[in-house]
């Protein structure tokens, strides 16, 4: 389970002063279900998710991820949580196994037990063929299957996606898509940040939109589709956004 | 912070290092290649062109003996000699470097001689000029001679005993250990070269290790994992240390056995007697020397470190770390100059005093409490280098700053 209270993040620029990222941001997403965060470019999904990561500490407010505070236990938090974005790539010098095994023996894996979880990972996802590869010779599909078990290893409850489809073709998309849909399909609990509608669409149970770092509406695509007076999200979401 | 997990990253960060061309160039190739080619491409060079100039017979031009023919036909006479015939314009010839030497002799030279006075003679040469040198070294031989001759020819003629004008015979010995005398020519040499080069092979895994990771998007892949930023900079700093000590160690064994090589060549093991000089290195000063390495490697590692993790790519890394090897390789300089002595003052300046203590060690002299305190200092460096480095590691705008 995820839930944020108030969460806000202030940058410092030294042009710019005070930058706020994330303002005042509350939300709940329990298990077995998708939480779309939906926004523009720039509206602060990807801090709102680093900070559910750990990767970044708010400056106000907090959360808790899988029952774990990210400002008192964030390596709880991190221990309990998958994260994928773009951003986050592979280690071009070690094997697609090699990759796996040493972020399985990061959170807390024996290396038997490491080999033993990429192993089965690696049959569900169809990597078996290239596990012995250099990440750096993979295709962007191929390395995005490897990021998904590298997810996965440590079997968290809960999973954190931030645009995790961005700059990928159709097919590594769907692959992507697919795995979000299984993850809650599965009981985890997932958080997945996109500004694709289609993709919202088909996956969320509840989607969030975003816009200047501020939550300004939430609710399941029925519930917005009823309150808005619009079928389509993109039509809803520009609605919400005032643009 | 947690040993496991340092060693996990530790492990991880020397497979992935060791499968770079680029970290095994600087940490293998560099140290172990870097003695031996410079010792066989200077020794080799030298020896042509020394060769080859001792072959030459250098082309002279005799200035003056006008009425002399006595000298001239001496000095024609020389084998190794080549008098080419007089113009104005010597000094000229000689910078053009089209004749190698000349000889200003007094018209009336032969007279002189033959009255028992002092005739004065002047060589014309290009200083620094080897074959300029050996042509006028024929001409200082051939003029030596003559004097000795015609002082005991001088002392014949008086009936007096040749050794009248040799009252005094001065000989130099060297009483000093071999390891003395190689150290006072190895000693500045053999801790710059390892300083510098415990320094190379930190650089370039630092910023693989670092501002690489922001490059290539795997910071934020590491930083969603459970692991500390202390435990991960530890075991990202273990890796870099690795670098700088292995290189340091191979650069000593090459430097070592290089000299060893080189010594045999010319001479003894591990002498080189015939040029007067003897180059040993003990394997206990090997150790020390290496032992006061470490807490410089361990600076050097956490301080590159640091700085490349503060960089936004690997061009600014770069743009930062090539003044930093100014600043190592000035001190370094400045250990190996003549009177520079080591000294309470000098033992508290990082780099410094390591090089000065390393020069000492090398010529057989151990000053323990020199040793200690600059042992102790560099400690106390390298730790806050270490801390600031870890520091970083818990900022995000240093860690995101892209």
């Amino acid at each position: 389970m995820i839930v944020a209270e108030s969460l806000g993040k202030e940058f410092r620029d030294k042009k710019r002063g005070a930058i706020r990222a994330v303002e005042n941001l509350s939300f709940c997403c329990t298990p077995g279900q998708v939480y779309g965060l939906l926004g523009a470019n720039g509206a602060g999904k990807t801090t709102a998710l680093r900070m559910l990561a750990t990767i970044l500490a708010p400056t106000s407010g907090t959360a808790s991820v899988a029952g774990f505070d990210i400002r008192r236990e964030p390596e709880k938090a991190r221990q309990n949580s998958g994260f994928l974005s773009t951003a986050t790539a592979l280690y071009g010098r070690l094997t697609a196994l090699e990759m796996v095994e040493y972020f399985g023996c990061l959170y807390g894996l024996d290396r038997a037990t490491s080999r033993q979880r990429a192993l089965a990972l690696f049959e569900r996802l169809d990597i078996d063929s290239f596990r012995d590869r250099r990440c750096e010779d993979l295709s962007t599909g191929m390395k995005q299957r490897v990021s998904i078990a590298r997810t996965l290893v440590h079997d968290p409850p809960v999973m954190i996606f931030d645009e995790p489809t961005s700059g990928l073709d159709v097919i590594s998309a769907r692959t992507i898509v697919a795995f979000i849909r299984e993850c809650g399909e599965s009981g985890k609990t997932v958080i997945f940040s996109t500004h694709v509608m289609s993709e919202a669409e088909k996956l969320c149970h509840k989607i969030g939109i975003i816009h200047d770092g501020r939550l300004l509406a939430e609710g399941s695509l029925q519930e917005l589709r009823a309150r808005y007076g619009h079928d389509d999200l993109e039509e809803i979401f520009m609605r919400v956004v005032g643009t | 912070m947690n040993l496991r997990n340092i060693r996990v990253v530790y492990r991880k960060e020397l497979m992935d290092s060791l499968r770079d061309r680029r970290t095994v160039i600087s940490m293998i190739v560099v140290p172990i290649f870097l003695m031996p080619v410079l010792t066989i491409f200077v020794g080799v060079l030298s020896a042509r062109l020394i060769g080859r100039a001792l072959l030459q017979v250098p082309s002279v031009m005799i200035i003056g003996a006008e009425n002399s023919p006595r000298i001239l036909a001496e000095l024609r006479g020389l084998p190794d000699v080549q008098v080419v015939p007089t113009t104005p314009d010597y000094a000229q010839q000689i910078v053009d470097r089209k004749i190698r030497a000349a000889v200003e002799i007094p018209s009336d030279f032969d007279a002189i001689i033959a009255r028992g006075e002092t005739a004065q003679v002047r060589i014309d040469m290009y200083q620094g000029e080897i074959n300029s040198g050996f042509g006028a070294d024929k001409l200082q031989k051939f003029f030596r001679d003559f004097r000795e001759r015609t002082i005991r020819e001088r002392l014949d003629a008086h009936h007096l005993p040749e050794n009248l004008a040799t009252p005094i015979v001065v000989e130099e010995t060297n009483v000093a250990p071999p390891e003395k005398v190689g150290g006072v020519v190895l000693g500045g040499l053999v801790p710059y070269f390892v300083i510098i080069l415990s320094l190379t092979g930190t650089m370039y895994p630092a910023m693989d290790l670092t501002v690489g990771e922001k490059e290539r998007g795997t910071i934020e892949t590491i930083l969603c994992s459970p692991i500390s930023r202390t435990s991960l900079v530890l075991g990202k700093f273990l890796m870099v240390l690795t670098a700088s000590l292995s290189t340091a160690a191979l650069a000593i064994a090459s430097m070592g056995l290089t000299l060893a090589a080189a010594g045999k060549m010319v001479g003894g093991i591990g002498q080189i007697s015939d040029l007067g000089l003897q180059f040993q290195i003990t394997p206990k000063a090997v150790i020390w020397v290496f032992v006061m390495v470490v807490p410089l490697a361990v600076l050097f590692s956490a301080a590159l470190l640091a700085i490349s993790l503060f960089a936004k790519s690997f061009k600014e890394a770069q743009s930062y770390l090539s003044p930093l090897t100014i600043l190592v390789v000035a001190p370094a300089i400045v250990s190996i100059l003549p009177g520079v002595e080591l000294n309470a003052r000098l033992s508290l300046i990082p780099i410094l005093n390591t090089s000065l203590v390393s020069k000492e060690i090398v010529s057989g002299t151990y000053h323990w409490n020199y040793v200690a305190l600059i042992f102790g200092s560099s400690c106390v460096y390298a730790a806050v280098a270490l801390w600031v480095a870890i520091r970083l590691f818990q900022r995000e705008d240093v860690l995101f700053r892209i």
